[in-house]
């Protein structure tokens, strides 16, 4: 947190109801340049929420979203489109377009800005592929093709050819084994120094966030309850930590008993 | 009394029950209303704004127009068929060549040839554009679009929209030609009628408004056709069970809106 006066994304007060449900209640983040903020917090506290308020899929009630010291929650789609170009996006279940193949959906992005040519393309898509481990092979197969955690790998390619200054992963390693799920650590890590980018993550995966995290905030009832570093939430007193940290049924977080 | 009381407390009820049922359905009724007017002014005001994916609109256009033909063509020249049947039957001995052969050609034209095409066209693309759409939007795909900085608007909608706008009034010409074809066929072969005096009271009772009445339905119903499946499609929620709902809703909103569509221009065109 060194550069904590001139953060990259920094949201105030973000608010955000649907109806009478107030999914978030008054949101506080700065992410700062190069850093690997990871959001943790149970289902239906509002990750998800977050995450698309920051990408402009959905308008705050109220509250300001900045971008490198502007404000970004209320553009027009058209003007969203130049800031979400300097954001990627993972999303939990790749969200691949099934009627592209692989290589058309990874260079989809820098097609989109003309960026490369189409020539070109395809060559980029197999540079991505690379990165994220995946065989050139299999550039030209279509995402039904492929496994769940290839699709992810894919996905993960898509967000990082654009060369995003953050990228924002939603559950990345949600619905994989063990050792895949590793394998996307480490990719998002080596992804992240790599480009120098920035990351957000929404996870319910504690090892995941203490791998790739260098800070961890807290979502509870649609507020940012505590944040710190990964060593903090190992010897943290914080109740809600700890209930989360180590799984147990019962502690000051109730949302697991009240649906019963 | 306090039986009657009770019994009154009771109707009072019940019709509490039924206004605030019909409220419900009025008030949801408004809001989709409110939704789809939204939907068709983001889609009218973004129609000029490069750009304009060709490719897919010429994908779009052989999904919509060239794979509808076979049944188009088929629905069609049954019509014809059986038209010729029905006249002569209903007729007696007063159908003749110079009776049945305007009549075929004048119901294929105006009404029936249109409406089929777009009742099949809003069966078969209908649907599979609004489920088609509706799982890109439950599996995020759509989401994916604009992190992608491509307007879904611009990149999903607009080309489908184009293309069945184009489509339609093509397939009802071809429409026409084949069901006024089914017509010809029945009454000289199985009516035995004269050939030569089928034709000549074929073409001498066209007129131009008979084709123009369906090339502008044709537009009518393209256009409402995809704009109806493509908000059906994208505002769907909820899984498979939305998905679902959302193509069930496209198929009927597009069949009965073409048929009221039909009524409107039919009674401006005559």
């Amino acid at each position: 947190m060194l550069d904590n006066t001139n953060p990259l994304i920094e949201l105030r007060d973000v608010k955000k109801h649907f109806g009478s449900k107030k999914i978030l209640q008054g949101i506080d983040l700065k992410v700062n340049k190069g850093e690997s903020l990871v959001i943790i917090g149970g289902s239906g506290t509002g990750k998800s929420v977050t995450l698309k308020c920051i990408l402009g899929l959905l308008k705050p009630t109220s509250g300001e979203i900045l971008y490198d010291g502007q404000r970004i929650d209320h553009l027009s789609l058209r003007k969203r489109e130049d800031v979400n170009s300097k954001i990627g996006m993972l999303f939990q279940g790749g969200a691949l377009f099934d009627s592209l193949s692989i290589w058309e959906n990874i260079s989809f992005g820098a097609l989109a800005k003309k960026q490369v040519t189409q020539s070109t393309a395809k060559k980029l898509a197999i540079e991505c592929l690379e990165k994220v481990g995946l065989d050139p092979l299999v550039a030209n197969s279509y995402p039904s093709e492929l496994s769940g955690g290839m699709q992810k790998r894919a996905g993960l390619a898509r967000a990082i050819a654009t060369n995003p200054e953050v990228i924002l992963f939603d559950e990345p390693t949600t619905g994989l084994d063990p050792i895949m799920a590793n394998v996307i650590n480490d990719l998002i890590i080596s992804v992240t120094k790599d480009l120098g980018s920035s990351a957000i993550t929404i996870t319910h995966d504690m090892n995941s966030a203490l791998k790739i995290a260098d800070r961890v905030a807290m979502l509870w009832d649609g507020r940012i309850i505590w944040q710190g570093t990964s060593q903090d939430v190992e010897n943290t007193d914080n109740p809600y930590i700890q209930q989360f940290y180590q799984g147990c049924a019962d502690g000051p977080i109730d949302w697991a008993k009240k649906k019963f | 009394m306090s039986a009657m009381s009770k019994q009154r407390k009771n109707i009072f009820y019940v019709f509490l029950v039924v206004v605030a049922t019909i409220g419900k359905v009025v008030i949801s009724f408004l809001e989709s209303m409110g939704k789809f007017a939204v939907f068709l002014t983001n889609l009218l005001l973004s129609i000029v704004i490069p750009p304009y994916y060709p490719r897919q609109i010429v994908s779009q256009f052989m999904e919509i127009g060239y794979f509808s033909l076979p049944v188009v063509a088929l629905t069609t020249v049954f019509a014809g068929m059986v038209l010729a049947l029905q006249i002569r039957s209903g007729m007696g001995s007063m159908s003749s060549e110079s009776l049945v052969a305007p009549i075929v050609s004048i119901g294929i034209l105006r009404e029936l040839s249109p409406v089929l095409a777009g009742l099949m066209v809003a069966g078969r693309v209908g649907a599979s554009m609004a489920a088609e759409l509706g799982t890109m939007k439950v599996t995020e795909q759509v989401d994916a679009l604009v992190t992608l900085s491509t307007n879904p608007m611009k990149y999903l909608i607009r080309p489908r929209v184009i293309a069945g706008t184009i489509a339609l009034p093509l397939l009802i010409i071809i429409g026409d030609i084949i069901g006024v074809l089914g017509g010809y066929l029945v009454s000289i072969y199985r009516l035995h009628m004269n050939i030569g005096l089928y034709l000549q009271a074929t073409l001498s009772n066209l007129v131009m408004l008979d084709l123009s009445i369906g090339i502008v339905k044709g537009l009518c119903f393209g256009f409402i056709i995809t704009v109806l499946s493509c908000y059906h499609g994208l505002s769907s929620s909820g899984g498979a069970k939305g998905v679902g709902k959302a193509t069930t809703n496209a198929v009927v909103a597009s069949s009965i809106s073409i048929l009221f569509c039909n009524y409107i221009v039919t009674g401006f065109m005559v």
